[in-house]
């Protein structure tokens, strides 16, 4: 779960670390409130990816007047497919310098990393494609995080000498975050030093590893359900589907996320430009299938599906039946191809085409048949993808 | 001949009398595997599918001389049940769960240095096959076939298929592993290939790899210092968005590296076929 800014800093601030006064606004009016509050205010908008400050989604506000007419712009706009849901107004900070600070996980050490760096504020991966030599590293033991005397080499090593002692302690309490809450990411850029000498966190940045929700319910209680993203994301997740939205009009559905992928290569090969990427993981059950057909089929620009199971002890009939049950209880009209392999499989093709649904013989045979059956440039009709239980947010 | 895996292994499952651990050990011993115990702490003195349950690891080894294990425990317990095989004698250890945090797989990483004799395989990967011989994990045998083909993979289904397809075309394999699609793992591409460089009953190698991580470039870089081996790669998520999640913890591209075109150039400059879809593999490979 990847947190917005003002929650990432909510949860720095529970660590010890030092944060701006701010406030999160949900309207222009609010925005307004906030900055005649806390005086001069940067108007950031929240959304969980990188690059808003360059998509014009941070603005500095003076007054109220300044503040509200930030917010109008920036609530709602689109920042890299996600619309901003909110605004947190933080108090503008007298910089003195900005350092980079950030923990990750060195995927090619299968280590974590901490990383310090004089040069923040600055887009991080040009700094380290640039100048790698300025990026202080040190990777911590996983047991028991970093040495007293390893964060001093760290922060030598990155010339921020003088500033030892606040760094080690503001690192030590950043590396909280990983025993803590699981973080996979936790990243201040840039750390701000004011012109009273204090240390500050400017941004901040966490990640937090799905595969450890199970400890950090709390967290998901309070922030999971504010990160408003894709309609058919959110969707997806709350009907427990591994779902990533795409812009294309072909839906797609496997079973593995290597099998899936490929058939979205394979699409994409024979024309067609994929809607989405649904894992609907082992097994294929009549169940799932239909929570994630009812998902793709909420997206208005979805033309057709194709499905592509390889059924390994799976029973390549009973995923045919399955697969019109759930076609069925939605009622869907749109071109459905199926690829399905397994034992039983034969059978299985069978019950498809009984059933009206074309089988491909492999998954590239698949692939080219929905793409020609999806050819048409006319839209399709709400009539044609069903009748949806749960649609909401589709449109 | 093969590779880790053979019909004289010892093997054990961890979470033997759970729902999982019970449906594939029974696909395993139908396969022929000597899985000679299980562990589940708690039940130890009971037996569960023709095979004794011990409490812990060690106990299982000193009674039955276990030299493998795979784990089928839920992912909160898994990261241990990884460290208790290692630090009681395992050599091979295969661990099917998924969705173990990464943290917790940081630390066993850590851990296994100091048991340098343990190699494991995974976690989140589907094990591995000895077609003919002996299986750990969930691997089909019904669509392998024995023969001279290593195959290697990071995902589930893309290595069924392409085991599959393989077989139908009577091009049969001498051992198949899937290492898993997690960003911190144990074994692999390159672990693996030059196993199959050693192991003389391999002739040809089929790398199924897919974005994210950069193991298939150092795979690559293996291969490119010379092989007696003919090698296909495949790549899946060439088309994926970046910095898109494709359900695999794996497949996230960063940077320049780990995108599906940086792996194929890799594969290529190293004398490796790249495939661009799976059904290409069998014509590759005649």
């Amino acid at each position: 779960m990847k947190l917005l800014e003002y929650q990432a800093k909510e949860v720095l601030a529970s660590l010890g670390i030092a944060i701006p006064p701010g406030e999160v606004a949900r309207t222009p009016d609010e925005a307004a409130w906030a900055c005649g509050r806390l005086g001069p205010v940067a108007v950031k908008a929240q959304v969980p990816v990188g690059g808003r400050g360059k998509a014009g989604g941070i603005k500095v506000a003076r007054t109220p007047d300044e503040a509200r007419r930030a917010a109008e712009q920036i609530i709602g706009m689109d920042i890299k497919g996600f619309k901003v849901p909110l605004v947190y107004c933080e108090a503008a900070l007298e910089i003195e310098r900005e350092i980079y600070l950030g923990f990750t996980v060195d995927r090619d050490a299968r280590a974590n990393i901490l990383m310090l760096s004089a040069k923040g504020g600055m887009d991080i991966e040009q700094v380290a494609d640039d100048s790698p030599d300025s990026i202080a590293r040190l990777y911590p033991n996983p047991w028991r995080g970093p040495l007293d005397f390893e964060l001093t080499q760290l922060v030598f090593d990155a010339g921020l000498g003088d500033l030892a002692r606040p760094l080690m302690a503001m690192i030590k309490k950043l590396y909280r975050a990983v025993p803590d809450y699981d973080a996979l990411t936790a990243e201040i850029n840039p750390l701000v030093v004011t012109k009273k000498g204090d240390v500050v966190a400017g941004d901040a940045k966490l990640e937090i590893d799905d595969n450890a929700a199970w400890r950090h319910k709390d967290l998901e209680q309070k922030y999971g359900a504010l990160i408003e993203g894709d309609p058919y994301e959110v969707e997806a997740k709350k009907r427990g589907l591994t779902y990533v939205s795409l812009d294309g009009d072909i839906g797609i559905i496997g079973n593995g996320a290597g099998l899936c992928m490929s058939t979205l290569d394979l699409v994409q090969r024979a024309g067609g430009r994929p809607s989405n990427f649904c894992d609907i993981g082992g097994g294929a059950k009549a169940e799932v299938v239909e929570n994630a057909l009812a998902v793709i089929l909420m997206n208005p620009k979805v033309k057709g599906v194709v499905i592509n199971v390889f059924g390994g002890i799976t029973r390549g009939d009973e995923v045919a039946k399955g697969i019109i049950t759930a076609r069925d209880n939605l009622n869907m009209k749109l071109p459905l191809v199926v690829r399905l392999s397994g034992t039983n499989e034969e059978e299985g093709r069978e019950i498809l085409k009984r059933n009206g649904i074309e089988p491909g013989v492999n998954a590239w045979a698949a692939a080219q048949k929905i793409v020609e059956l999806t050819k048409s440039d006319a839209p399709t009709t709400a009539a044609a993808r069903g009748s949806l239980p749960g649609e909401r947010g589709g449109e | 001949m093969s590779i880790l895996l053979d019909s004289s292994t010892r093997v054990i499952v961890q979470g033997i009398t759970g729902r999982e651990g019970s449906l594939h050990t029974e696909q395993m011993k139908s396969l022929g595997t000597k899985v000679v115990g299980g562990v589940s702490p708690g039940k130890g003195g009971t037996t569960h599918l023709g095979v004794p349950v011990f409490n812990t690891v060690a106990d299982a080894i000193k009674a039955t001389g276990a030299n493998a294990s795979g784990i089928f425990v839920p992912a909160p317990f898994a990261a241990d049940a990884i460290m208790e095989a290692a630090a009681a004698g395992i050599t091979l250890i295969v661990c099917i769960t998924e969705g173990i945090p990464i943290q917790e797989m940081i630390r066993v990483k850590d851990f296994l240095r100091g048991y340098p004799q343990a190699r494991l395989l995974g976690a989140n990967c589907p094990g591995l096959i000895t077609p003919g011989q002996a299986k750990i994990g969930i691997i089909p045998q019904r669509i392998t076939k024995p023969g001279s083909i290593g195959l290697v993979s990071r995902s589930g289904t893309l290595t069924y298929e392409v085991a599959s397809a393989l077989s139908a075309a009577g091009m049969g394999q001498s051992t198949i592993v899937g290492i898993g699609g997690d960003p911190v793992l144990g074994l692999t591409f390159r672990d693996v290939i030059e196993m199959f460089e050693k192991d003389p009953a391999t002739t040809q190698v089929v790398l199924i790899g897919e974005i994210g991580g950069s193991d298939e470039e150092h795979a690559a870089e293996l291969l490119a210092r010379g092989t007696r081996l003919k090698a296909v790669a495949f790549i899946s998520g060439r088309t994926a968005p970046e910095g898109k999640r494709m359900g695999h913890a794996g497949a996230i591209i960063s940077g320049n590296r780990g995108t599906a075109k940086s792996k194929e150039e890799a594969f290529r400059k190293a004398g490796v076929t790249v495939a661009e879809t799976t059904d290409e593999i069998v014509g590759m490979l005649r």
